[in-house]
């Protein structure tokens, strides 16, 4: 509105305006569509569910707020048996989940760059996770017994367990303490979930290695440089900066990927029960934790990003 | 054979220029102290693991949908049968016609080719008009509106759901409807809402979009745009006539992340596009659906053994994800050499 005004004004007064100005006006009008499509689905809605979330909801003829205080909050910390249970393992397994995926997929990118036959085909089916791991599919891809029944009989009838469990019983028989060993072995089991959420990051520290110029390798090398001093001296430092987008972008795909308890629940409460006060409350008390977890970490990471410039 | 060999950049690799004094490599190996022989058994045993490594994850990956394929060939009573692992002894299609009819195959695939080919456009269209914006134009309270991109990627999409419903459910815009006609609209059912919330840039992902248009837009050297401003050529102009071809990678592969990732979306098409039945609900309620079928057939209340229902699953999955691979396989180049080129930084 401030806008027109002002090209009114502009028209009158018939003076040429100053680059910056017309600049910063392109810039609104090229943003437009963001800006109206934040304020009327992103921040009305908000305020909407935060305004939910202290209020019981009623349709008498339309909606009808009742302001509740805390409420709702108290009764999904204290009533309700499942969100408290499924929020802190959705958290637990976050904290497992996303450095196996950050390891695994830089390891992957470092090996996809390097030079051997087939590369193209074998990059290719890497990405491809990024379809199969997608909305409904991956749902469906855990709920399939049919393939566990298969995989159990298999090893039932092989008489063989999973290799870890081979390595670990060796491990244990001369009573060696294994804290940290144990989550190499859960990663190792878990590798076929770490390899579907890991298409994207691997697409990202590949873009990132293709920019550290080959003239610093060269460089190093020349310098006497093993392979070892190379990678935590120029790989390591280049990409840090993508480690940090991949954290981020791990965690949030995490929080949000369709199979999630807590998504599953939040819907449900909103849906079959229809308590949307509830499930407001639930959403925003899940959205504070991402928050929270996302500004921890993030401000973690950046302070050991090196930025090359 | 497909042709693969996107990321090809620049290939580091050197010819090697054929030793002009012909000495073997034992001749040379000795003359190397057997600093030679040293390196290429290291070389070859190298290559050798990271070989079998590449293999078995490779297998990994494929192995889900190698083993729905043989599920999807086989008959009910293969299921059962212990011998019978990965090779069905009786090759069927009854699989494929099941889970057709049961979601509807023929019409649910083309509407969710419509749908999703409408909403990718917008959400291409919207994006690149707003990552333009932030990358080229300076203005008060950028960095604010930024920060709203971010928050928009962070934010579940379940927080704002119920409001989000809600308020299609009774849609007004600052209650001009209820003045003039008493009562606002029900936009839930049809297409609407997802279009409106895809123009504003506020669909499944979208700022993730943003984010990385803006970051290869500013990749873009400004001296072409600027050589186009001299010339006299206008802001739009500028925008459509340099820029877009520029970008033409990025844009592909934008299109197709909001084409792959519309078609096998459950969250928004369950919520707003419930009535096109599309491929992704469809495959979502297959189990259900038939559960259902059995029993109105056998008109009692029978249930189809898990094997069975499990087997359909699949089948309808691979059915749903056919297409996309198809897509993926005529487009990966485009796909990921473009995000490889745009050096996403934050």
């Amino acid at each position: 509105m401030d806008k027109e005004k002002k090209q009114k004004k502009q028209r009158k007064q018939r003076k040429p305006k100053s680059m910056a100005y017309r600049n910063a006006v392109a810039g609104y009008l090229f943003t437009a569509p963001f800006i109206i499509g934040f304020l009327l689905f992103l921040l009305v809605p908000l305020m909407q569910s935060l305004r939910m979330a202290f209020s019981d909801v009623k349709f008498e003829g339309g909606i009808a707020y009742y302001f509740v205080k805390f409420a709702n909050f108290k009764y999904i910390f204290t009533v309700d048996p499942e969100f408290v249970p499924f929020m802190i393992n959705e958290l637990i397994q976050m904290a497992y989940t996303v450095p196996s995926i950050i390891i695994f997929s830089f390891f992957i990118a470092i090996v996809l760059n390097q030079e051997f036959k087939g590369r193209g085909l074998v990059r290719a089916i890497f990405f491809l996770p990024v379809i199969l791991s997608s909305g409904v599919l991956i749902g469906l891809e855990t709920n399939n017994t049919l393939m566990q029944g298969l995989k159990d009989v298999i090893a039932e009838s092989s008489n063989a367990t999973s290799i870890t469990d081979t390595v670990k019983s060796m491990f244990l028989s001369e009573g060696t303490y294994i804290g940290p060993i144990q989550y190499v072995f859960d990663a190792v089991d878990r590798v076929y979930e770490i390899a579907m959420a890991s298409g994207i990051q691997i697409i990202i520290f590949l873009s990132g290695l293709q920019t550290i110029s080959a003239s610093m390798f060269e460089a190093a090398k020349i310098e006497g440089a093993t392979a070892w001093e190379t990678f935590w001296k120029i790989t390591f430092p280049m990409v840090s900066s993508l480690i940090l987008v991949n954290v981020i972008y791990s965690i949030i795909d995490f929080f949000v990927r369709s199979d999630n308890e807590v998504m599953t629940h939040i819907k449900n409460t909103m849906t079959a029960s229809i308590e949307y006060g509830r499930s407001s409350a639930m959403a925003w008390t899940y959205f504070a934790v991402i928050a929270v977890i996302i500004t921890v970490t993030s401000a973690l990471i950046s302070k050991r990003v090196y930025y090359y410039d | 054979m497909i042709k693969v060999n996107f990321l090809s950049k620049k290939s580091n690799k050197v010819k090697r220029v054929k030793n002009e004094s012909f000495k073997g490599f034992w001749e040379r190996n000795r003359l190397s102290n057997g600093y030679l022989l040293k390196k290429t058994i290291g070389r070859k045993l190298f290559n050798f693991c990271r070989a079998v490594m590449l293999f078995g994850l490779v297998f990994l990956i494929l192995q889900p949908i190698l083993s729905k394929i043989s599920v999807s060939f086989m008959e009910e009573r293969d299921l059962y049968d212990a011998t019978i692992i990965n090779i069905p002894r009786n090759w069927s299609v009854s699989n494929y016609e099941m889970s057709s009819m049961l979601m509807n195959y023929k019409s649910s695939i083309i509407s969710t080719l419509w749908v999703s080919l409408l909403i990718a456009v917008i959400q291409l269209a919207s994006t690149t008009l707003v990552a333009y914006g932030f990358a080229r134009y300076n203005f008060p309270g950028k960095k604010l509106l930024f920060a709203a991109v971010i928050l928009s990627i962070v934010i579940p999409p379940q927080t704002i759901l119920t409001a989000l419903y809600l308020n299609f459910r009774h849609f007004d815009i600052f209650g001009l409807f209820k003045l003039f006609t008493g009562k606002s609209i029900n936009l839930l059912g049809s297409i609407l809402p997802y279009v409106m919330i895809s123009a504003g840039a506020m669909g499944l992902k979208n700022g993730l979009y943003i984010f990385m248009l803006r970051q290869y837009f500013r990749g873009i050297p400004k001296e072409m745009e600027e050589a186009a401003y001299v010339d006299g050529c206008g802001k739009l102009k500028t925008f459509f006539i340099i820029m877009l071809p520029d970008a033409k990678p990025m844009l592909t592969s934008i299109f197709l992340f909001s084409y792959v990732w519309q078609w096998t979306d459950t969250f928004y098409s369950s919520l707003f596009l419930r009535e096109f039945r599309l491929l992704a609900n469809a495959v979502a309620g297959l189990g259900d659906g038939l559960m259902t079928y059995i029993q109105n057939i056998s008109n009692r209340t029978a249930f189809p053994s898990t094997a069975y229902t499990q087997a359909i699953i699949s089948t309808g999955t691979l059915m749903v994800v056919a297409p996309l691979i198809i897509i993926y396989i005529v487009a990966q180049k485009g796909f990921v050499e473009s995000l490889a080129q745009s050096g996403i930084k934050m």
